[in-house]
């Protein structure tokens, strides 16, 4: 099931290159059901945009990329969205997110995560233990990516779908309108790309090509207490 | 050392065979279903048929939401349009007195509309949101005739799947399968807002289609043609959009 991790990046590398893309063409930010270029933005992001009615001062010489973009960016979801089921019913049928994602037992509480951030702060050594189980705050915050921004970030990305707005208004409404669910959508790529930067820092803290050799082949670091 | 066993990888190859299997199988049923959009081929064929096939099967009749007067946009936003061709400006002249809305193709009995002709079709109102994939959006009130009742007029044979639409605007024009051309909200736009359709929003007639983008709702419409397969038009794509590499359903 690392393929269903590699299957993941790649899809989120694509989403994230696509989307990047498709904000170019209107990078202004809205509240509620609707908003364009003639009404006031939430806020809106210092770019050159594609689109010459577009112009947040800073030109409009982007190259338009809403074509592939949102061709790229779909048929990425899809590949995000089966994958994640897979990863899902494999992690539910093998107790994978009880037995290693739930913090355990005892690490349930906001000082044992002080713990956790304060042993960062001191840099403090790894110990082997380190190579084979996540500790209370990875998991806390892997079950939060998995269970809360994923759904969430796909839930806000089909309220902007005409189409499926029309099947299950409350997709949009819920949300408090379709400019709110795009607003968040980018909100929520923000707290992924936050997590997926950390998540790479942590593994190049812990050794980059040792832990994504292991995350290709499946194989713990041997330890190296007799060094 | 060798994790690989021989049940993994029996089990592994099972699991590949029976994904290409499924797929296959999946391919074929969505083509006899008709859940194959026109623009299917190419590395992103396979994300734009699951697109479009999961919509169908999920949204075939539903209808778009329909707002409060109360949420009529005060500032609706227009794409720019091009400079007006002659012919457009002829008829702008004449107050559109002698626009036509030629209707063809698979049907009974082809003809032609004035805008007076659609005005003594049944008129209905709706207040939708145009959503454009660029992001934005804003809500209006959409006065117009339901394409369906001019597809009733001259009558529509059986085996048509498809609705072709042109602009006066060269290179503009869009098509849309019959859920969404028979779909009682997709509108021969005449009225904006309790005011004629303005030019800037595609007046003096616009085909709106509320359940996908904005670029699915030609402006300047001025010729329908019915037909049972998108082959037979521009690069067989199903319209210009996927031309410059534009999804052909816009649902999403």
């Amino acid at each position: 099931m690392r393929v269903t991790h590699w299957l993941t990046f790649l899809a989120f590398l694509a989403l994230f290159i696509s989307g990047a893309g498709i904000v170019f063409s209107h990078p202004r930010f809205y509240w509620g059901e609707t908003g364009n270029a003639n009404t006031h933005p939430l806020f809106s992001l210092p770019l050159p945009t594609s689109r010459p009615w577009v112009d947040n001062g800073f030109g409009t010489a982007m190259p338009d990329a809403n074509g592939w973009g949102r061709y790229l960016h779909f048929e990425a979801a899809w590949v995000l969205v089966l994958t994640g089921l897979v990863y899902v019913l494999w992690g539910l049928s093998k107790g994978h997110f009880k037995h290693h994602l739930l913090p355990q037992r005892g690490s349930r509480t906001l000082r044992a995560m002080a713990q956790v951030i304060a042993g960062y702060l001191r840099r403090a050594p790894a110990d082997n233990a380190d190579a084979h189980t996540y500790n209370a705050l990875q998991r806390a915050t892997y079950l939060a990516v998995i269970f809360v921004l994923f759904p969430m970030v796909i839930w806000t990305g089909l309220a902007m779908s005409p189409s499926f707005t029309a099947a299950i208004p409350a997709t949009a409404s819920l949300l408090g309108g379709r400019q709110s669910a795009r607003t968040l959508h980018f909100v929520i790529t923000l707290l992924l790309l936050a997590f997926f930067l950390v998540h790479v820092i942590m593994i190049a803290l812990a050794g980059f090509w040792q832990r994504t050799r292991s995350m290709i082949t499946g194989r713990a670091p041997e330890a190296k207490e007799d060094a | 050392m060798n994790t690989l066993s021989r049940r993994k990888l029996i089990t592994g190859g099972l699991a590949a065979g029976a994904g290409l299997t499924g797929l296959a199988v999946a391919a074929r049923l969505a083509k006899a279903y008709g859940l194959l959009p026109p623009d299917a081929g190419g590395i992103f064929g396979p994300g734009e048929t699951l697109t479009y096939a999961a919509q169908r099967l999920l949204t075939a009749h539903a209808p778009q939401r329909n707002f409060p007067r109360s949420m009529i946009s005060q500032n609706p936003f227009a794409v720019p349009i091009a400079p007006p061709t002659d012919a457009f400006k002829r008829s702008q002249a004449l107050g559109f007195k002698d626009w036509r809305l030629t209707v063809d193709g698979m049907v009974a009995r082809p003809t032609s509309f004035s805008i007076a002709d659609l005005r003594s079709l049944p008129i209905r109102n709706q207040i939708t949101e145009v959503a454009c994939e660029e992001g934005w959006s804003y809500v209006a009130e959409w006065i117009g005739t339901p394409l369906s009742e001019v597809l009733h007029e001259v009558g529509v044979l059986p085996q048509a799947r498809y609705i072709v639409y042109f602009s006066i605007e060269p290179g503009e024009w869009e098509s849309i399968d019959m859920a969404d051309a028979l779909h009682p909200q997709t509108f021969l736009t005449m009225g904006m807002n309790d005011g004629d359709l303005p030019v800037a929003f595609g007046g003096p007639l616009r085909l709106r289609v509320p359940r996908q983008l904005g670029y699915k709702s030609i402006k300047f419409l001025q010729h329908i043609t019915v037909t049972d397969s998108m082959k037979k038009f521009g690069q067989g794509l199903g319209s210009a959009s996927p031309e410059i590499g534009y999804a052909w359903f816009a649902g999403i």
